[in-house]
């Protein structure tokens, strides 16, 4: 089985420094050094390959979230980033420790608004250029599907 | 400079792909997504969590089980609800399943596209129809099921089905024996395949490649034995690996798991215990706060759901980790170098769905 690091055992493997916050599954690093941390987990702790790396809206602020995995020791962590506010968010981006983040950054900057600083190739991938706004964000109003009361981000204003 | 889509009988679907030719030979290539794209992440947050289920089925639509499997894991992870054991033996028959139908189709229109036209392919889905029939016993749909629902499954299996599933295991390796005899060693299909769109181990794991794709570069990584789910740590099957990760290798993968799958499917069936096929799971079910990241071998790879719950009825946020979207990550190294109508071929080998790659 895949053994998920506790937050406290990550918290560990990543440099003290570096550490903001800890939850019980997961770290929280400052965003400026996401990319220095992802590095270091690479080549010191083993972590060869990212599953995922996606990000959250929660309206006064936005967490990155990267789902780490490293095939040599079968083990799983979860480390995010909360960058505050809503405009003009930026971080480094993990393209340099894995290619993978490659679509899926572009992903998060054309859904969410999310930019990555040092990313080859950062530009709209599911949208087309020059779409207004980014359609994932909690304050993009669409068509309102909810069925059932208590369905649906209750506290945000929609149309 | 060429343009290769989106609409385009070869491209599986509406990929399209800005090529940079020096006569037939691809010099770059890059891919164009979003066609398909029909903001089902952004649907999940204003649906409640069964609602979501048949969300999931459309988004890779040739292996809708696993989708419904992979949420279903996800959202069981956050509201702690237990699974009984029948459920999860019909889990694993359902994935098996699909698996099964979900290669035929792949690996089909890999050798149509090897210009082997139409017959091969009709040979698979003439099997995969066999197992359209039997989903349709099952839970009364061909292609979208809504049958993995969290909690278990959402009926048993009918009576009708047995017999129907016993005869497709008593035919179906003999079929592909004979499949495998016409295709093996066919001098065109090991001149198209052999060599052609090679993906380096290394690149493959920095490229968070996934499913026969990764394996048929020679690392052997599946969620089924690595982290099983469902009981899969019961089951004794191989798991295929490649060695070059060309084309010929994803081919070989996705046949050899073939066999594989029909070893879990009568393991799994003869072993299926009685008892409940569904927990008691309200149909608003409104998880504690917090989050849950699940995920299941489906055809294509590694299929992850991160779910974030804010105690509501609907998802704060639910992101697929889909692994045709990923998988694509490398494709133009996979092309530069190789002819057009190479281009093709490796992107049938890599089995993506536009569904999943656009969601």
């Amino acid at each position: 089985m895949t053994r998920a690091l506790s937050g406290e055992e990550l918290a560990t493997a990543v440099s003290p420094e570096a550490v903001i916050a800890v939850e019980a599954g997961a770290v929280f690093v400052l965003p400026e050094n996401v990319a220095e941390v992802c590095l270091a987990l690479r080549d010191r702790q083993g972590f060869d390959y990212l599953l995922s790396v996606t990000a959250v809206d929660y309206l006064d602020y936005f967490d990155v979230v990267y789902h780490l995995l490293s095939l040599s020791k079968n083990e799983s962590a979860v480390l995010k980033a909360r960058l505050s506010g809503r405009d003009g968010l930026s971080l480094p981006s993990v393209v340099p420790v894995w290619k993978t983040a490659d679509f899926q950054e572009r992903e998060i900057y054309d859904l969410l608004g999310i930019s990555f600083d040092g990313h080859p190739n950062l530009k709209r991938i599911m949208m087309w250029e020059g779409f207004p706004g980014h359609p994932l964000r909690k304050d993009f109003l669409e068509f309102d599907h909810r069925t059932f009361a208590g369905s649906g981000s209750e506290g945000v204003e929609r149309g | 400079m060429v343009n290769m889509g989106p609409q385009h009988p070869s491209t599986h679907g509406v990929l399209r792909l800005r090529l940079v030719l020096d006569g037939e030979t691809i010099l770059d290539a890059e891919p164009i997504l979003g066609y398909l794209h029909s903001s089902k992440e952004k649907l999940f947050e204003t649906h409640t969590y069964l609602q979501c289920v048949p969300v999931t089925d459309r988004i890779d639509y040739l292996a809708s089980m696993t989708n419904n499997l992979a949420i279903s894991l996800a959202i069981e992870k956050l509201a702690e609800i237990e699974v009984p054991e029948r459920a999860n033996y019909i889990r694993v028959i359902s994935s098996e399943l699909q698996r099964l139908a979900s290669h035929c189709f792949a690996q089909g229109t890999l050798i149509n596209d090897m210009g082997a036209w139409h017959t091969p392919l009709i040979y698979f889905i003439k099997e995969r129809e066999l197992i359209l029939d039997m989903f349709e016993m099952v839970c009364g749909a061909r292609l979208t099921y809504n049958y993995i629902r969290p909690g278990g499954v959402s009926q048993d299996l009918p009576p009708e089905f047995f017999p129907a599933v016993g005869k497709f295991l008593e035919e179906f390796p003999g079929r592909l024996d004979e499949y495998r005899g016409m295709l093996w060693e066919n001098e065109i299909i090991r001149a198209r395949a052999t060599n052609v769109g090679v993906l380096p181990r290394d690149l493959a794991i920095s490229a968070g490649v996934s499913g026969p794709t990764l394996r048929g570069s020679g690392v052997a990584w599946d969620l089924r034995k690595q982290d099983p789910y469902c009981g899969y740590e019961r089951f004794s099957f191989d798991v295929p690996t490649g060695t070059t990760g060309d084309v010929w290798d994803r081919f070989a993968v996705r046949f050899q798991e073939m066999y594989e799958s029909i070893k879990i499917l009568s393991q799994a069936l003869e072993a299926l215990p009685p008892g409940r096929f569904k927990a008691d799971v309200p149909i608003v079910i409104r998880p504690p706060e917090g989050e849950a990241y699940a995920q299941v071998e489906s055809p294509r790879g590694m299929l992850g759901f991160y779910v974030v719950s804010d105690g509501g009825a609907s998802p704060w946020r639910c992101h697929v980790r889909a692994p045709s979207f990923i998988n694509l990550t490398p494709l133009r190294e996979m092309l530069i170098g190789h002819k057009v109508a190479d281009a093709v071929v490796i992107i049938g080998s890599t089995d993506i769905v536009m569904g999943e790659v656009d969601r």
